[in-house]
């Protein structure tokens, strides 16, 4: 029992960052129509920002350590100890969190400047060809970050507070402990919210429902005198925050190296198709499906049965998908559909 | 180049005996761009191969696959096999490679081929990642997973024990009835086998089976409405580029015989893309042309570093050369992969004909002069579409 119980949060968690990434993903696809294989990318610098930020903070020097009194030995301490002590610790404690605040304006810019500057020249050209303008361009953004931060993960850790794991059993109240790293709880929690408010702008807000109406019929919206394609452009940079949110938030649970935006693109490609191209709903319903049968496949109790299946079940879940459901779990009827 | 629509035999036959000579005298006429030696020839030849073959499928049918890296492991871990079970000459094993990866692609293709677009190119790629994914994992008895299959002494060789061919004290190494398959030799049997490939290539391209699939690419439904059948096209085109990757990847096997998953990652069949789209999807010579550049500036990138930079910049003032150092060091030795990608996004965007448009266009340029310009247009667009 508790072993499925594990299984399920496992499951959720990595569901929550599939969901997130496919979510931008199918954003731009029912907006632009662009398929987006630099998406994975943007995931990738969110996960960067997050350790840009703590390299900043944790900018040391040398000072003669005290507390050694026999011979003259040095330590490295950051800047912010010594200006702010135990306050400027903590904020390098909790420079993951703190990312989020700094990569919201600077995903929002990227993006922005992504459509702008290399998108928008592709509307009018075939899918193929924006895959592989977008491909060339998530190989250029991995091979900055592999100049810049080098070829090694480079691991990031949760605030002391919360880095322990929580027990299940007193959540759930069932009798044995099940014990589960807090991060992952909150990891799952922050992509529900995140979900929720993109749904949310999507759907209670005038702006939000303009956007809806330009991907349903987007001539018409045009026709009525509304700019659509600066909508567009706004909605590009939300996806774009999404997955940068997801990229930061993930880093203490994968330490971030230049090629996590590619492993994760495919499976988010997976994920979309599976759910619908352009379906909202579909988008997230899948990602956390996957996240589960995933999870439910490393188990060894299934990996006696089917040995390997951990290592294609999203596949090949797609492929049965894809050949009985045309247009995915909740796909429009006539969206992409050949 | 050449116009399809009016290429006579005898023209085709000159294409060939052109091609043939320049393929076989690489070793001489690249011998000035340093790039004369066996492991990069063969490298030529072998993703020269490999290209044509995906050029076949993306090139004349549209049908953007994403996973014919894993055709190409499997024509290696297939001929691989064949060195350690049945004999070292390279005839069978490429035989076995090339209908190993055949059969899969059947599979491959009746399933994926249900589906085109965008939806295509995610299935080859499920795909391709089962058969990566698996290579590491359970299949690792015949793949032996991260170490790489490799040959050995004690492998049976069931046909060369039969004549009696016995292995010696080291390591056996791939050969043709006992020509050694390494260096030059092993350069020359991949540009028979290259030319061999490239004529019935050219002989699809000339074919009205060709021209059909041409048809799908402009419009497939109508196709459809003229009463044809698009899907056996499809499905024998892209059987026939998947044994093309296959016996690339076998071919591999053969001047280097040992096999490793990474062959049948993602990005390997993004790389064989990228020739094709380099060179100039849906043109004969292209792709060839595309994979020759690819692995050419690969190679000498790679080998770059900054003191060499500073070297070639000595003529300029110090402080000005150590700037022009560092920023291209940047692109080169480790950051060719960043030149490569950029490169890329610069061919989508402004030639995505490949360079087989941008050589027609300056061929354009140097007969404007010559021509009238209404005169010139119309020949100019048949010889794009179809050379």
């Amino acid at each position: 029992m508790d072993a499925i119980l594990l299984q399920i949060m496992n499951g959720l968690d990595k569901g929550g960052a599939y969901a997130l990434i496919a979510l931008g993903l199918t954003l731009v696809f029912g907006t632009l129509g662009v398929v987006n294989f630099a998406h994975g990318a943007l995931f990738m610098l969110g996960a960067f920002v997050a350790v840009t930020l703590n390299k900043l903070l944790s900018l040391s020097v040398r000072v003669k350590d005290e507390s050694v009194t026999m011979f003259d030995a040095y330590k490295e301490t950051p800047y912010l100890e010594l200006w702010f002590g135990d306050v400027g610790s903590q904020v390098i404690n909790w420079s993951v969190p703190l990312s989020i605040l700094i990569a919201i304006p600077l995903m929002l810019l990227i993006g922005v400047v992504m459509e702008r500057g290399l998108i928008r020249h592709f509307y009018r050209r075939s899918h193929a060809e924006q895959i592989l303008v977008t491909f060339g361009l998530a190989i250029v953004l991995q091979e900055i970050l592999k100049l810049m931060f080098g070829a090694n993960p480079i691991p990031q850790s949760t605030p002391d507070v919360i880095s322990g794991s929580a027990d299940l059993s007193m959540i759930f109240g069932i009798g044995e402990t099940i014990s589960y790293p807090w991060w992952r709880l909150i990891y799952l929690l922050f992509s529900l919210i995140v979900i929720g408010l993109v749904f949310s702008f999507l759907h209670f807000t005038t702006y939000g429902m303009v956007v809806r109406a330009g991907m349903a019929d987007r001539e018409t919206v045009e026709l009525l005198g509304i700019n659509i394609e600066k909508r567009f452009t706004i909605v590009f940079g939300i996806a774009a925050i999404v997955a940068g949110l997801a990229g930061v938030m993930y880093t203490p649970i994968l330490p971030p190296d230049y090629h996590m935006g590619m492993e994760f693109l495919v499976i988010s490609f997976v994920v979309v198709v599976v759910g619908g191209m352009g379906s909202l709903p579909g988008a997230v319903a899948a990602g956390f499906l996957l996240g589960l049968l995933h999870s439910f496949a490393s188990m060894t109790a299934v990996k006696d049965i089917f040995p390997g299946i951990d290592q294609i079940i999203i596949y090949l879940v797609a492929v049965v998908i894809l050949l009985t459901r045309p247009r995915g779990l909740l796909g429009r009827r006539g969206v992409m559909e050949s | 180049m050449i116009n399809a629509n009016l290429a006579s035999p005898r023209q085709d036959l000159i294409y060939m005996l052109v091609f043939s000579a320049v393929i076989l005298t690489m070793p001489l006429w690249l011998q000035p761009f340093g790039a004369a030696y066996p492991g990069l020839l063969q490298k030529f030849m072998i993703f020269g191969i490999l290209a044509i073959g995906y050029n076949l499928l993306f090139g004349l049918t549209g049908y953007l696959s994403f996973g014919h890296a894993a055709f190409l492991g499997i024509g290696s871990y297939a001929a691989v096999w064949s060195f350690k079970l049945l004999s070292m000459n390279v005839i069978p094993a490429i035989i076995f490679g090339t209908v190993m990866s055949g059969l899969f692609a059947v599979v491959v293709g009746y399933v994926c081929l249900r589906r085109a677009g965008i939806y295509f190119a995610i299935l080859t790629l499920a795909f391709a990642q089962m058969a990566y994914n698996l290579a590491y994992s359970v299949l690792t008895p015949i793949t032996n997973g991260e170490t790489g299959l490799q040959l050995s002494q004690q492998d049976p060789r069931i046909l060369d024990r039969m004549f009696g061919i016995e292995a010696t004290s080291s390591l056996p190494f791939p050969n043709l009835f006992g020509i050694t398959s390494a260096g030059f030799y092993g350069f020359y049997i991949c540009a028979a086998v290259m030319i061999i490939v490239f004529f019935i290539a050219l002989r699809i391209f000339r074919s009205s089976f060709g021209l059909k699939l041409r048809a799908i690419k402009s419009n497939q439904t109508r196709m459809s409405y003229t009463g044809y059948n698009t899907r056996p096209f499809l499905m024998t085109t892209f059987v026939i580029s998947g044994m093309y990757a296959g016996l690339a990847g076998s071919l591999m096997a053969v001047t280097d015989p040992l096999a490793g998953a990474e062959r049948m990652q993602w990005t390997a069949s993004g790389e064989v893309v990228l020739m094709t789209i380099l060179g100039g999807a849906g043109t004969l010579i292209g792709p060839l042309l595309g994979a020759g550049i690819i692995k050419y500036f690969e190679n000498i990138f790679s080998a770059f570093n900054e003191n060499m930079l500073m070297d070639a910049f000595s003529f300029l003032p110090d402080w000005m050369a150590e700037g022009v150092a560092a920023f291209l060091g940047l692109f080169v030795g480790d950051g060719w992969h960043l030149t490569l990608g950029l490169v890329f996004m610069l061919i989508v965007i402004f030639l995505p004909g490949g360079m087989m448009e941008g050589l027609q266009r300056i061929w354009k340029l140097i007969r404007h002069g010559r021509h009238k310009r209404d005169h010139q247009s119309k020949s100019q667009q048949a010889s794009a579409e179809e050379a």
